[in-house]
């Protein structure tokens, strides 16, 4: 079988669980399936990018998801005027301390030598912290004062949602800058745990962190891009069109929106798809390969491998900040109680190696495919678990624990799957050509 | 007077705390550099195996228990143990031969040995969950105090005291005699000396006769041994939460890294290294300050540098600190 007949066959098949959810399931959970998978498919799109193109190894996806979730928040939430007044140039102030005494010390560093240099970077750190904490402690707790039961936090720019998509994707940007600049030159074992790492603290910041997005006590009722429902329903237009088709005017509205939400995400998933497959076949995209697959030879051949990896280390976490807004966009909420590095890390990961690493088709047939069965494992799991039950004693214990483990077989599942496809075929369900 | 008794609240606060904590990284770290030093990769289910173990250990614990069996003063899970380090080295032994045994004949590159090891992660987390579900279990029993704050006070006349809970004391107790045994083994026993030459230069090992399938299962069985230890003695000291024992995985990597991975005495100073940081971090140091200083200058606030939930930045920070001035670790680690 020919390549390009075999990939559509895959992906026909993946069109066809999904049809398969809506007839059994209905439609509602299809859909629902479709734009979480269309996003997921974006995630592993971006670690494609980092670990197919260029090998690096970055386990920090749920950090740069989290903040992509920051950014439709902090874009799109009305602006809380009475705690920008109470402490919101306070708290800016404080952090732009921060900020300098960072950037001094660095400056110290790098224009000094021997003991003074010590002592030097040793006075600024412990100063700019001291100053940093009196001037930043004093708004957070002003702004976090104001109205703590709804906002107590500085709000956002009152702009259209859809604009916190790219500028999700420049927040994670920027942390992926940082953390390239101290941490890509280390071995590929050293950059997983750094990443690794990164992204808690960043989970960390989002949770207690509250004058900047309510931390625990999540921000919801994000703005939409697409019709409420419930004003849809009120629509007399609408419901009259979902009567001609024989739809309840609920359910019409629901799938109103998620279809909305899917043609959003689906022309998302093109572009940046399209972008991709430029990227792999210009020249670019040979020399990442050539860099990750013999470093030394790129280099004496000219080639600037620090930079390359900087760069690209930077436009993969980019997409997966894209990915991190559009998912809050769909929740309509920020939870950072949520993010689990095994959901939007490792399962990112089993996306990418499943479907193909170092293949973008493959990567977005990795997102779709694992994500239909992530859902769909549980509902399976407990029809399994019932019918090995079905013999046993009603009431009996094993048999009550048998039936509760059947939600846990998700994880189970995803990593017999992993192992799976690393060992029989590591290449993935669509390899790299 | 003062001076005494701030010494003392940091005593019961700070170091008998990350003293235990100290140990329980220390032996959790000892089995991923052994794992990196013979095996060569990092092996990301090392927190997942110790919430397996630890789930074993809790199960005897249980049984045991039930049928009356106690360790009188001192808690039944070290009864249990040996059955926790049994069962897990059977399944490591398992894990080795299905999973790992092929990407080493196929001279795999470590990176893909690192993601295989994600996928072990994966089903050691479901199998946890299988077992024991996603909910704090307490499985500690016996004496909970060698002597308590209280008992101190009184003992000494001092206005504060501090107290030694009996999992801590067994804790660093373990800790010592199993690093004692470790080292013993890797110096001076046949076994040991072929393992630290398999793991500074495998190609001269071989040439001399070592048997690499046997230092490899000789190398399961002792990170078994260390993973369980330090679940149990964990659990015992905290409590027992799968979710727990996955962040796990964060500060023992730190130490085992801060250390230099592969090197055994590293692991050990990584893991103090990274507890005692934590700690007094994130340890709101009022109630010391307050005796230490003279009237006048004690802090108004909580003199916390960080609040706890940052724990694991103070981890990492440290991580990257020694990471980009010594890349090797405090003692001279490998690097690929």
């Amino acid at each position: 079988m020919n390549t390009s007949v075999r990939n559509t066959a895959l992906f026909a098949f993946v069109g066809l669980l999904i049809l398969g959810t809506g007839i059994v399931q209905g439609w509602n959970s299809a859909l629902l399936i479709l734009n979480m998978g269309l996003i997921s498919a974006i995630m592993s799109l971006g670690v494609n990018l980092q670990w197919g193109f260029a090998g690096l190894f970055n386990v920090g996806v749920m950090g740069f998801v989290a903040l992509g979730g920051l950014a439709a928040v902090l874009v799109s939430m009305p602006p809380v005027t009475e705690a920008w007044a109470a402490g919101g140039l306070r708290v800016i102030a404080g952090l732009l301390l921060g900020a300098a005494t960072i950037a001094a010390a660095i400056y110290a560093r790098s224009h000094m030598t021997g003991r003074t240099r010590s002592i030097a970077l040793l006075a600024i750190l412990i100063g700019g912290f001291f100053l940093f904490r009196a001037v930043f402690d004093g708004g957070v707790s002003a702004v976090e004062a104001i109205n703590p039961a709804s906002t107590g936090y500085l709000g956002g720019l009152g702009l259209p949602i859809l604009f916190s998509w790219p500028v999700g994707g420049l927040l994670a940007a920027g942390a992926a800058w940082i953390i390239g600049k101290t941490a890509l030159g280390l071995r590929s074992d050293y950059l997983a745990i750094a990443t690794l790492g990164i992204a808690e603290i960043i989970i960390a910041l989002l949770k207690n962190e509250d004058w900047l997005a309510r931390g625990v006590k999540n921000v919801i009722g994000l703005p939409r891009p697409v019709p409420r429902e419930i004003d849809l329903q009120r629509d007399a237009g609408f419901v009259e069109r979902a009567a001609s088709l024989g739809l309840d005017p609920v359910i019409a509205s629901t799938l109103y929106t998620k279809i909305g939400y899917a043609i959003l995400f689906s022309i998302v998933l093109i572009i940046l798809l399209w972008l991709a497959q430029k990227a792999l076949n210009s020249p670019w995209g040979r020399m990442m390969r050539a860099i990750r697959d013999n470093e030394v030879a790129a280099e004496a051949m000219g080639k600037n491998v620090k930079a390359r990896h900087l760069q690209i280390f930077i436009l993969g976490s980019a997409i997966c900040g894209i990915a991190g807004a559009m998912m809050t966009t769909l929740d309509g909420q920020l939870t950072p109680g949520s993010y689990q590095p095994l959901r939007f890390t490792f399962l990112v990961w089993v996306m990418v190696i499943v479907g193909g690493s170092g293949n973008n088709f493959g990567a977005v047939l990795g997102g779709l495919l694992i994500w239909w069965l992530w859902v769909q494992v549980e509902p399976l799991g407990r029809g399994l678990m019932e019918l090995v039950t079905s013999g046993m004693a009603d009431g009996s214990s094993l048999k009550k624990s048998l039936l509760d483990s059947a939600a846990y077989m998700r994880l189970f599942t995803m990593g017999v799957i992993l192992l799976v496809v690393l060992r029989f075929s590591p290449r993935g369900l669509i390899p790299e050509r | 007077m003062d001076l005494l008794n701030s010494l003392i609240v940091l005593t019961n606060f700070v170091l008998v705390p990350a003293l235990a904590y100290g140990a329980q990284l220390a032996i959790g770290a000892l089995g991923v550099t052994l794992i990196y030093g013979i095996l060569r990769f990092s092996n990301f289910a090392h927190g997942d195996t110790m919430a397996f173990s630890t789930t074993i250990t809790i199960l005897f614990t249980w049984w045991f228990q039930s049928i009356g069996a106690n360790f009188g003063p001192l808690p039944t899970a070290l009864l249990a143990l040996p059955f926790g380090i049994a069962i897990t080295a059977l399944l490591m032994l398992g894990t080795d031969r299905i999973v790992y045994r092929f990407y080493r004949q196929q001279k795999a590159k470590p990176v893909i040995l690192v993601i295989v090891s994600m996928g072990v992660m994966f089903v050691m987390n479901g199998l946890v969950r299988f077992i024991i579900g996603v909910g704090d279990q307490n499985f500690a029993d016996g004496e909970r105090f060698i002597f308590t704050v209280r008992e101190f006070r009184d003992w000494s006349g001092l206005e504060e005291g501090f107290g030694i809970r009996t999992t801590q004391a067994i804790t660093v107790i373990t800790a010592v005699i199993v690093v004692a045994l470790l080292f013993w083994f890797l110096n001076k026993t046949r076994t040991g000396k072929s393992m630290r030459a398999f793991s500074d230069n495998e190609d001269l090992a071989l040439l001399s006769g070592i048997n690499p399938e046997r230092v490899v299962m000789v190398t399961w069985l002792i990170v078994a041994a260390l993973t369980t230890i330090a679940g149990v003695l964990y659990g015992l000291d905290k409590s027992f939460k799968p979710f727990t024992y996955f962040q796990l995985l964060l500060p023992i990597f730190a130490a085992a890294i801060v250390g230099g991975l592969g090197s055994p005495l590293g692991a050990i100073a990584g893991g103090f290294v990274i507890a005692f940081s934590e700690v007094t971090i994130t340890y709101a140091w009022k109630k010391v300050l307050v005796y230490a200083l003279p009237d006048g200058l004690e802090p108004s606030g909580l003199a916390q540098l960080m609040s706890t939930d940052y724990k694991f930045a103070v981890s990492f920070v440290i991580l990257i600190i020694v990471l980009l001035f010594r890349p090797t670790g405090l003692f001279k680690g490998q690097s690929v």
